[in-house]
């Protein structure tokens, strides 16, 4: 038998089917040339095609934006990559991840222009990153839920562990979720390092419900989201962002008068979005401008409608529906991510076995 | 021809041996070392560290036996369609195989949401009797039926469709019992079948992810979640890393026994054409058989996919996907109907590959005189699915990261990825039947001045053509619903719809939740078209040659 011309048939029917696969596109895979400037980020990255295409026409650069999974795995993955890192400006690493990312040298110095014009309270020490956003993580509350039971909706992280809300909160698994890491972080912060196990037995003896993450707390078992009123939902308390009642009043058709859902503000963890330069880019000089085009008003005013957060550079305007059903917590608990960093691993495992188990 | 059977042999090898190290085990072994090589010595102690813990023993045994009363379950609920859809005509049996295919190629992050409409707080089951299986474990069982019911019909019913039904007509023409003749005549030929796909429900339940997480809640855990929590969320490389080569030695083990009972049962056998074995049910019993099988798929199978339907359908006039063709620039930077296209093509690439590769994997593996370094070759195919998909994500992310082969942003990764699950599903589809071609028929062909390629073509081809189809469509099914590689690799202006709707279920808002469960509609829409299309396809081509 001649096996060889068969084989020879078999490989070159396969040889012409992979060539044909690979003449059909191999078109931008290649180099990164100087006019090219990427965006590493996560994908809750969001921008409108038209403030982009500002930075483009005015800087010269053609952005390419790689959103590589979710926050935490954004993070992780830049870190994996850094000696050969996938892009020049890595943007979405927040403050309970920050550490993680300085620690293991992600990025280099560069102070971006308009770094004086960022309110006080978001500015770090040192120019390896630059804040770019922040957010609130917050319990919500179902208003049609609580008006309907007469009850006032809690307003406190000790509220929560009161008899009237028995059963009614969800929130999100400590250790795959970041609102859930968040709600965790911030009682920590209320209630110190020792007060907060505590507090979370007291919690479970309340019967709250975790699930493992946002969408499914929010969207199935949430009774004030639109997915959770569809799903019949019975949990008028979920650990979500200050920025969801606006959500909701913006992805509603048609849009109600006013937000379905509130937010309790003495129980919000302020979460703080940094970028910086990816040590070893390719493109340094295209990756300064591009981080300095992340602190423009034009970009900052345009982040709370796409990303839903809110900007952190003095006198940029947030769209009227944030004002009107998000405002920021007025006096959000916020943790110093060098402490963050010192403690999330034994915390996320205490609280594992604590809650979980 | 020994020697130079071997060499015909090598050389088919070559191509997929060539594939699997450069995009399987080297990405694998890269982030493995990552973990557990630090500064040129390799931490071995960190395995027996790791297996002591309390929690990730707890992890091993939940996943062990999960997916054992899965695969049972799902062999005892599935058998018997596999054998309604094999040996009864009925009408519209051509959709509905179409349709028990759907929920095995459909994202876990869809499935999860609509199983837990239906066995969740407010779901049918709730209404009806208030039972609420959400965060049991009967939700991920259940789930897991659901998920690789088609995987039995599929994998055992094409080979019992082809089984000629004459041998155990004789059988009882000789005097054996109905029960006899079942169980001397049809069981050992079905053998190597229903040993693949318990192999498959075994591997796919005990490496699974999506459905644990949703469904289970945070108490659950398998194996294939506590890899992608240690790696992408704690960032414990070394602990991953540990948990990865467990896995991989238990799924190397089931591979092994699945390889060894294939061999004992090896056997070649009379195939004849599907069509001439299907006839009207006859009989009370059989009819109750095939209503039977029709209430479990209607209620198992089409029950949490209507829900789906239903939800999508709650703004008026469409509005739902009437919005998926806007694009809002927020969420995604194209229309997110565009993924709709972007999936098809990257489906059709995987599948490519996936046929090539697979295929010839087959055929090498098919060689009566196969040594057993090919035959471990096999099992060696087979690991792709039992490695999570976030390890291979991340072992492209640092192997794949220099020229010539820095595709760590080129499109083709992501069929590639997608091919590389698909190619078990080619292999274990083609080789029960390529091996059970009587080799006498290719002696036959040669000896009366066939050439190789000819013996391939008409007495290979025709013969496994079926099985060829069925590989080529579960490969794209599968390609096309992949979503655990994909989205650690898709671009963001190409995600695949899988993609786009976890986009799109990861935010607030009534339009966005409705977008998600549009777009899961036409995904699912799209899968059951895909394979009604190769089920018409298969029987037109019948008989051409």
């Amino acid at each position: 038998m001649n096996n060889k011309k068969l084989f020879a048939a078999v490989v070159g029917l396969g040889l012409v089917t992979l060539s044909a696969c690979g003449s059909s596109s191999s078109s931008d895979s290649g180099s990164t040339g100087s006019k090219t400037v990427t965006l590493v980020s996560h994908d809750s990255w969001a921008v409108s095609k038209g403030v982009l295409a500002d930075f483009e026409k005015k800087s010269g650069y053609k952005v390419k934006v790689l959103e590589d999974g979710d926050a935490g795995q954004a993070v992780n993955k830049a870190i994996l990559t850094k000696d050969n890192p996938q892009g020049d400006v890595f943007f979405g690493v927040d403050n309970t991840l920050l550490s993680r990312a300085l620690d293991n040298g992600l990025f280099q110095s560069y102070e971006a222009k308009g770094a004086d014009t960022i309110q006080a309270g978001y500015r770090v020490d040192g120019d390896k990153v630059t804040p770019v956003d922040t957010g609130d993580i917050c319990v919500n509350y179902d208003k049609a839920w609580f008006s309907r039971h007469k009850l006032q909706p809690p307003t406190s992280y000790d509220d929560l562990i009161k008899p009237a809300y028995k059963n009614l909160l969800v929130t999100e698994n400590a250790s795959t979720s970041s609102p859930g890491l968040g709600f965790l972080l911030g009682s920590a912060a209320k209630y110190g390092d020792d007060g907060w196990q505590d507090y979370w037995k007291k919690l479970k003896a309340n019967g709250v419900k975790v699930v493992d993450g946002w969408e499914q707390a929010y969207n199935e078992e949430f009774s004030g989201s639109a997915g959770g009123k569809k799903a019949k939902a019975d949990r008028p308390l979920v650990v979500s962002y200050a920025s969801s009642p606006p959500a909701e009043v913006i992805y509603a058709d048609p849009k109600p008068s006013t937000a379905p859902t509130g937010v309790a503000d003495g129980t919000c963890f302020r979460q703080i979005e940094y970028a910086g330069l990816l040590s070893n880019a390719k493109n340094t000089k295209g990756g300064k401008a591009l981080l300095d085009f992340l602190l423009t008003k034009e970009f900052q005013q345009d982040m709370p409608l796409n990303m839903f957060v809110y900007p952190v550079v003095q006198g940029a305007q947030v769209p009227a529906e944030f004002t009107k059903y998000g405002p920021q917590a007025k006096d959000p608990e916020t943790m110093d991510p060098a402490k963050i960093a010192e403690h999330r691993d034994d915390w996320v495992k205490s609280w594992t076995s604590l809650v979980l188990k | 021809m020994s020697r130079r059977g071997a060499a015909a042999r090598l050389g088919l090898m070559a191509v997929p041996v060539a594939f699997f190290a450069v995009f399987f085990a080297w990405p694998v072994a890269a982030i493995v070392k990552r973990g557990l090589d630090t500064d040129g010595s390799w931490q071995l102690g960190r395995i027996t560290d790791v297996l002591g813990q309390p929690d990730i023993r707890h992890v091993l045994w939940f996943t062990t036996w999960q997916a054992l009363v899965s695969t049972a379950l799902t062999l005892l609920i599935a058998l018997p369609g596999a054998y309604v859809f094999a040996r009864f005509d009925f009408p519209g049996k051509q959709i509905l195989r179409a349709v028990v295919t759907v929920p095995f190629v459909l994202p876990t992050v869809v499935v999860g949401t609509a199983f837990l409409a239906l066995v969740g707080r407010g779901g049918l089951l709730d209404e009806w009797w208030s039972v609420r299986l959400d965060t049991t474990v009967w939700a991920i069982l259940l789930a897991h039926v659901f998920f690789n019911y088609a995987v039995v019909v599929r994998t055992v019913g094409g080979l019992w469709a082809q089984l000629d039904p004459r041998q155990e007509e004789a059988a009882r023409m000789l005097g054996a019992s109905r029960l006899t003749a079942w169980r001397k005549v049809t069981l050992p030929a079905l053998g190597p079948a229903v040993a693949a796909a318990a192999l498959m429900v075994f591997l796919f339940t005990f490496t699974s992810f999506g459905v644990v997480q949703i469904l289970g809640g945070p108490t659950f855990s398998t194996l294939e979640v506590e890899i992608y929590r240690q790696t992408s969320e704690i960032f414990d490389l070394s602990t991953a890393a540990v948990l990865t080569i467990i896995q991989f030695v238990a799924v190397g083990a089931v591979l092994a026994l699945h390889a060894w009972t294939v061999r004992r049962r090896e056997s070649a056998l009379r195939l004849v054409d599907a069509s001439v074995t299907a006839r009207r049910p006859r009989g009370a019993g059989e009819w109750a058989l095939l209503a039977g099988v029709l209430a479990v798929v209607a209620v198992l199978l089409v029950l949490p996919l209507a829900v789906l339907v239903q939800r999508s359908l709650g703004a008026p006039d469409f509005g739902y996907y009437r919005a998926l063709t806007h694009s809002d620039g927020g969420v995604f930077l194209v229309a997110p109907i565009e993924a709709i296209g972007n999936s098809l093509e990257y489906a059709l690439a995987a599948t490519a590959i996936a046929v090539l590769i697979g295929g010839l994997a087959a055929a090498a593996l098919t060689r009566r005189d196969a040594g057993r370094w090919v035959r471990g070759f096999d099992a060696l195919l087979m690991l792709p699915l039992g490695v999570s998909a976030v390890t291979v994500g991340f072992g492209f992310l640092i192997s794949l990261d220099e020229p010539p082969l820095d595709l760590r942003q080129s499109w083709i990764l992501v069929p590639l990825a997608q091919a590389l699950v698909g190619v078990p599903f080619v292999v274990r589809t083609m080789l029960p039947v390529l091996r059970a071609v009587d080799h006498r028929l290719r002696e036959a062909a040669a000896v009366l001045g066939a050439s190789p390629w000819r013996v391939w073509r008409e007495v290979d081809l025709p013969m496994v053509r079926r099985a060829l189809l069925i590989a080529a469509g579960f490969a794209f099914a599968v390609s096309l619903g992949e979503f655990g590689a994909t989205v650690f690799i898709a671009r963001p202006d190409n995600p695949t719809l899988p993609v786009a709707v976890a986009r799109l279920l990861g935010r607030a808002g009534d339009l966005n939740y409705g977008q998600a469960m549009a777009l899961s509609t036409i995904l699912m829409i799209v899968c059951a078209v895909a394979l009604l299309v190769l089920e018409r396809l298969r029987t037109d081509r019948t008989g051409e040659f």
